[in-house]
């Protein structure tokens, strides 16, 4: 749970806060420690832990400081700029400011950054980019102009993205407002002009941003009180053409618009953000933190005193001017189980998977990310559907992508897709069946031409079915693209049986080798896959003994009826006999829905030899996944049946059989003393029943024998 | 064995107070429990763990602090800044001595059990002598500044460590003076209490004070340099209270969660000499406030606002593994609450401060075992009688037929006599007692309602005729020369000629009631009796022993019975023994001389004397009614005891007539139910 703890003060003697609050806050390279600049001349270096301040230095009378000091993190010096062109750079020994060393611009700088990676980032305020280490080198450089005339920058932050700092500024212009993408090492730059839906009339008050991978997440708290969310890409498709990006609701009314020092919004974490208003209830303001996935209140804090409207996060500490001190609010959000368990319901939405298996690893699936990572493809599918292409083609896009497809070369096809599968389009269902038509066809005439990326992207829009393309698992199938054929298994849900058949005796006849070359989804196995590196197969056991334990059963058995084998109870414990790869590939098989009337014929046609290993591998695939005892048993009963005869005759299967009989006399004896008991539980209830109906007063007749 | 209608009662809305402190005397083997109304009661645990005394609460008389001294002398203090002595052997408060100091929260006795100290609440600790008959003050400590919530004394009795709000001082003895001050961490787990309340500390041999507070922490502390050693966050809540072993092994702390955590002194490796104190159990045998704790040599004793005394024995000091190293918890008093007059069918319920008279309800419905039957009439709340005064009832009894109830505070006797009208009572108070009729241990009124017997606190039993609206004194049967001990079980013979009194250790006397004389005396036995009763027609005195025995004695042939040899020579069965609580109440069929029935806490029994007695290989209990057996195997495995666990918690049982029987039950749910909420816990995490 999202909880804000008991605020403490940083001592504000040094500083002199104005009415608009403070020019900025800013990470230092030790981890409590932060620069604090003020509007007028001071920086103050703070040690959160301590409470007060570690050192303080202003500049000369009469000088202004325009932009936050910040910490070249890459040599521990300070960086601020003062009256808008001068800078300077100093370290901690340095005393006076006047007699550090001082570079004069040849242009204003709006601001500049510094985050942990990369060296300080300028921003001027005509829009150019610059690093520190060119900019020092000559600092009489010419700086060009990006921004047009008018054009303000209204809030700005650098990111790390994949080791590469990314600049993203926000602009306005008589009440527009455009998105600025930066590369720094690469110097490319990508403008986006924000379009606002039904909120259009009010005004943006204050913008937060977090990067996930591919897309920049820019929230912004206008006056009616919203929280509106924009996607941008972080790499640009075309950048040099102007490119439009809608921002679309997140948060309904979390503050008041009318508040009279502003409002403040930061993110604090993949699911929560921190806003700083007067809630609508109530005039005082007020601190609040807001889940966004669930677009619950999580928790608020009162601010009496009123803040500046300004706020800032950094490693755990919510920091705000309340009153005239600098009050520093420490956020913590432990995983809760119930974030756990919701995120894991998320998993349900696929297809093929109906119920959750009742042996779930809970530890592998709530502690780490991995799975709720995977959760969230499906959101963000659907998010970049919002991003629109700006040149609106006069054909149907649908039209023109499937003459691309007859005709230009795979890249270009797939980023066409993209572009379609971002736009929602009314005939989707049919136009991708369409398109995978399409596609296949030309793998017919084309031998070479292998469009798996589309198909693959054409898979995971969930629309697609078996019946829709039957000629797609066909030639997976023949070209055993095993990847293809899992994604197809996983989201189909109309496979005939035969096909299923048909990519068993794929998965089971393929060679290790190409197994490990094939990107396979591992998820199911996941547990395993991990453990497999290690030791054998030793943690699985157990997650399987959630739902049943044949093992500890046989282990007894083995040791009350042949005593003289030890070997035989080493062998009771499960081995996996296939590569993590090949488990994951049988698992889906064990998820895909089928009719045993059609199935049990097309079993008999798989090898002898193989039916003992994949009836191996049915009893030992653990994972996040895995599939239910139910459909293991299911599987293994039919497996039996159709190839009876077979099993009996080879010597390796015997093994299997044994521990299979063991096992059903296990569940036998369960279930019988469960009967036994049944009826004891019976009156247990009644007596209860009987108890609660008792009154105060009553007439019993009691007979002593 | 026959067929009753049970009147099955539920509506005695009794609740025990809570437990504020319990004391054990290693020499007496016995354990003092008071309560939070006041109630001081003496368990001996040699004799299975009976309650044995108990001295009535008042209201004024809170007590903070029980103490035994030199001489096995019980004293206690409270809020009315009183401390009490209590004359074990008249039952009766000796005398209560004023400390000057406002009300007292401690009180701890030197370890010579020469001298007692008290904390009060401006501050000061006062040091009393303890003379042969009454205490002396004899000089005070340095004043401190708040109350003083604990006291310990050093075992070589220089020091004492007294523990107040948010510190611990060490006192020299000698010479008065705080010598250090330790200052006890307001804080705990980030949470900043306002207050940090010493609710107990323990100075040890080595010169370690151990303290528990109100932030949950079990402290250590080097008296010598007055520094913190170790410090134990054990709860959320409260530690309330400590209690140290004699050999200073092992102690004991409960909180205020209800938990019960056992420390013990283990070496660090298994072949070093040193020794760290350990957290070794928890117990969770309360659900409210552990308000006081006690150590004994073999057992872990625990009381709290949820009335339950527990006593956990600890394992590995206990030599024999048998039943007395179970758990017991003790929730409801040893003795009879409820009273009953069969003629009216009536019961009269004994509260701290009132008595309630209810008429049983009736029915005309007939069915089988197990049925319950329609009402044809419920039963009706007669009567509700406040004591005037701030004291507690001792004891109360409505006679056979209704008109007269009496009952007795610890300084006034109260006799009433009842008018019924139709359905209107009419109520008067039989004025002008008697200068000696002050105080009554036991009151009993014989079957034909003529007489009444007073047991007196001085150890004297006094006979009264009942006239219309008077009475007049008989005659006083008075103790043997030199003993004072109080008689507290009563039991008259139904033809009124025999008198039966028992006090806590004497054998029990028999009084011939025509005659006025001493008639004889049942030979002393080992344990206390906890019921007796005289059997119609025959004379036969029954009487029950805390150890479960019970014995047949002839009045007329000053002998014990047949029957009664014949159980002792076989031995009753084991589980019959094994029973731990023990026989409040004994009763007879007026019309089936040879049946006798017994109850306890959980179980009735209906003893059939023409049977055969059970050995240890029949089974001695069995709930199922016969079904599908002959009769001759129902005749080869009957046997005399005929028990029934139905009721239960049992208060009260007793034949009306041949056929019916009234069971007064008292459900623990409904206790718990009145009890105040205890701290509420997580049970999982968020």
């Amino acid at each position: 749970m999202a909880a804000l703890e008991d605020e403490f003060t940083l001592s504000s003697g040094v500083l002199s806060a104005g009415p608009d609050g403070l020019l900025g806050v800013e990470q230092s390279n030790k981890t409590d420690q932060f620069l604090v600049t003020d509007r007028g001349r001071t920086v103050v270096l703070y040690k959160v832990s301590d409470q007060k301040p570690l050192g303080s230095w202003s500049v000369k009378q009469g000088q202004l400081i325009t932009c936050s000091a910040v910490c070249n993190f890459q040599t521990g010096e300070y960086v601020v700029v003062h009256d808008n062109k001068v800078l300077r750079i100093w370290n901690n020994e340095d005393v006076n400011l006047d007699k550090v060393f001082k570079a004069t611009l040849s242009a204003e700088v709006h601001k500049i950054h510094s985050v942990r990676g990369t060296e300080p980032v300028l921003l001027f305020k005509e829009g150019a980019v610059r690093g520190l280490e060119a900019l020092l080198a000559e600092p009489q450089q010419e700086i060009e102009a990006v921004l047009s005339d008018g054009e303000v920058i209204r809030w700005t932050k650098l990111f790390m993205v994949f080791r590469h700092p990314v600049l993203i500024f926000i602009t306005e212009k008589h009440g527009n407002y455009f998105v600025y993408v930066h590369m720094v090492n690469s110097h490319t730059l990508s403008k986006y002009t924000l379009l606002r839906g039904q909120e259009e009339k009010s005004v943006i008050q204050s913008f937060t941003a977090s990067v996930d991978r591919k897309f920049i997440s820019v929230m912004s708290l206008s006056s009616d009180g919203c929280v509106y969310e924009t996607l941008i890409p972080v790499y640009p498709t075309d950048p040099e053409e102007n490119q439009r990006v809608v921002s679309s609701l997140l948060l309904r009314a979390v503050v008041s618009g009318s508040a009279p020092s502003g409002v403040a919004l930061t993110v604090l974490d993949r699911d929560h953000v921190a806003v700083l208003g007067s809630p609508l209830s109530a005039s005082k303001e007020c601190l609040s933190v807001w889940n966004i996935k669930f677009q619950t209140l999580q928790t608020s804090k009162e601010l009496p005193q009123g803040t500046s409207g300004q706020l800032w996060y950094y490693g755990e500490n919510l920091l705000m001017l309340h009153g005239q001190s600098l009050t520093v609010i420490p956020y913590k959000c432990e995983v809760s189980s119930l974030a756990g368990a919701l995120g894991k319901l998320k998993h349900s939405h696929d297809p093929g998977i109906q119920v959750m298996p009742p042996f779930v690893n809970w530890e592998a699936s709530q502690g780490d990310g991995l799975g709720s990572q995977h959760a969230e493809q499906p959101r963000r599918i659907l998010r970049r559907r919002k991003i629109e292409v700006s040149s609106q083609p006069a054909v149907p896009p649908s039209k023109q992508l499937l003459t691309t497809i007859m005709k230009d070369s795979e890249k270009h096809i797939e980023m066409e897709l993209r572009k379609f599968l971002a736009v929602k389009t009314p005939d989707f269902h049919a136009i991708v069946g369409d398109l995978v038509t399409g596609l296949l066809g030309r793998c017919q005439v084309e031998p070479s031409f292998c469009p798996r990326n589309c198909l693959v992207q054409l898979i995971q829009t969930h629309v697609l079915s078996y019946s829709l393309c039957p000629g797609l698992m066909e030639m997976a199938v023949k070209k055993t693209d095993v990847q293809l054929l899992q994604l197809c298994l996983q989201r189909f849900p109309d496979i005939p049986e035969s096909v299923t058949c048909a990519c068993l005796k794929i998965f089971l006849s393929i060679g290790d080798d190409s197994l490990h070359q094939a990107e396979i989804d591992m998820e199911s196995v996941f547990d395993y896959g991990d453990s497999v590196q290690g030791d054998n197969v030793a943690a699985p056991v157990d997650v399987l003994q959630n739902g049943f334990s044949p093992e500890g059963d046989t282990c007894l058995s083995c040791c009350q009826e042949v005593p003289a084998k030890p070997q035989d109870a080493a062998a009771a414990t499960p081995t996996c006999p296939v590569t993590p790869q090949r488990a994951a590939l049988l698992n889906a098989i064990l998820h895909s829905g089928y009719s045993e009337a059609f199935l049990l014929p097309h079993l008999k046609d798989i090898p002898a030899q193989h039916i003992t290993c994949s009836e191996n591998a049915t009893m030992t695939l653990p994972g996040i996944h895995p599939p239910t005892l139910n459909q293991i048993l299911d599987w293994i009963c039919l497996l039996l049946d159709a190839n009876f005869t077979v099993v009996v005759m080879i010597p390796e299967a015997k093994r299997l059989l044994i521990s299979l009989y063991k096992f059903v006399k296990s569940q036998i004896s369960v279930y019988s003393e469960l009967n036994k008991i049944e009826v004891s539980f019976r009156e247990l209830q009644k007596l209860n029943q009987e108890k609660n109906n008792r009154g105060l007063y009553s007439i019993e007749v009691l007979e002593l024998f | 064995m026959g067929e009753f209608k049970v009147h099955r009662v539920r509506f005695f809305n009794y609740v025990p107070s809570g437990i504020r402190c319990v004391a054990y005397n290693n020499q007496s083997n016995r354990l003092a429990v008071s309560r939070t109304d006041g109630t001081v009661e003496i368990y001996n645990l040699s004799a299975n763990y009976f309650q044995e005394k108990f001295f009535p609460g008042h209201e004024s008389r809170a007590t903070e602090a029980l103490c035994w001294t030199e001489g096995q002398r019980l004293f206690s203090a409270g809020l009315n800044g009183e401390i009490v002595e209590y004359d074990l052997q008249a039952l009766n408060v000796k005398y209560a001595m004023d400390a000057f100091g406002g009300p007292i929260w401690s009180m701890t006795a030197s370890p010579s059990g020469s001298q007692l100290l008290v904390g009060c609440e401006d501050g000061s600790v006062k040091l009393f002598q303890i003379t042969p008959d009454k205490i002396q003050f004899e000089r005070n400590f340095d004043r401190q500044k708040s109350r003083i919530l604990s006291l310990s004394w050093h075992p070589s009795g220089t020091h004492i460590a007294a523990g107040s709000i948010d510190y611990i001082s060490v006192f020299d003895v000698k010479s008065g003076s705080a010598i250090h001050k330790m200052i006890v961490d307001r804080q705990y787990m980030g949470v900043s209490k306002r207050k940090c309340i010493v609710w107990g500390v323990a100075f040890l041999s080595d010169g370690t004070v151990i303290s528990v507070d109100s932030a949950g922490k079990v402290q250590f502390w080097d008296s010598a340099t007055g520094t913190l050693v170790k410090s134990h966050p054990i709860a959320n809540a409260d530690v309330l209270s400590i209690a140290v072993a004699d050999q200073e092994d092992s102690f004991v702390v409960g909180t205020a969660e209800g938990t019960v955590f056992h420390f013990q002194l283990v070496s660090v490796t298994s072949n070093s000499s040193e020794k760290q104190w350990v957290r070794t159990k928890p117990f969770q045998h309360h659900t409210h406030d552990v308000r006081t704790v006690a150590h004994s040599p073999t057992a872990l004793i625990s009381g709290g606002t949820d009335t339950h005394l527990v006593i956990r024995p600890l394992m590995e000091k206990v030599e024999v593994k048998n039943y007395d190293a179970a758990l017991r918890k003790i929730t409801f008093p040893h003795r009879c609450l409820i009273s009953c007059s069969k003629k009216r069918q009536l019961l009269l319920f004994q509260f701290a401060h009132h008595l309630e008279l209810w008429r049983l309800g009736s029915t005309v419905a007939t069915g089988k075992n197990g049925d319950i039957l329609p009402l044809s009439k419920n039963a009706d709340h007669l009567l509700h009688l406040k004591t005037k005064g701030p004291e507690n009832i001792i004891c109360s009894c409505i006679s056979s037929c209704g008109s007269w109830i009496a009952y007795s505070t610890a300084s006034r006797f109260f006799l009433y006599r009842l008018n019924y009208e139709h359905d209107n009572i009419s109520l008067k108070r039989v004025s002008k007692m008697p200068a000696f009729l002050r105080s009554a241990l036991q009151i009993l009124f014989s079957e034909d309602s003529k007489k009444l017997f007073v047991a007196s606190n001085q150890g004297s039993l006094h006979v009264i005729q009942l006239l219309e609206g008077s009475f007049k004194h008989l005659h006083a049967f008075q103790p043997q020369s030199g003993t004072v001990e109080a008689m507290c079980l009563l039991a008259v013979s139904p033809d009124g000629n025999w008198l039966a009194a028992s006090g806590t250790s004497a054998g029990v006397h028999v009084y011939n009631v025509k005659q006025l004389k001493l008639h004889c005396t049942v030979p002393a036995y080992n344990f206390p009796v906890t019921a007796l009763a005289i059997a119609p027609n025959t004379n036969n005195l029954v009487i029950a022993h805390s150890d479960q025995q019970v014995f047949e004695y002839s009045i007329p042939d000053k002998q014990y019975t047949e029957w009664s040899r014949a159980v002792q020579k076989q031995g009753f069965h084991h589980l019959w023994l094994q029973r731990d609580t023990p026989i409040t109440h004994i009763g007879f069929h007026s019309k089936r001389p040879m049946h006798i029935l017994l109850h306890d806490a959980y179980m009735f029994c209906i003893i059939d004397k023409s049977l055969p007695l059970p050995n240890d290989k029949t089974l001695l209990y069995n709930p199922l009614p016969p079904t599908s057996e002959s009769d001759v195997v129902r005749r080869r495995t009957a046997h005399a005891f005929k028990i029934s666990k139905i009721y239960k918690p049992l208060l009260f049982m007793e034949l009306l007539d041949e056929g019916t029987l009234v069971a007064v039950e008292r459900p623990l749910d409904d206790i718990i139910a009145q009890l105040p909420p205890p701290i509420k816990k997580k049970k999982f995490g968020t």
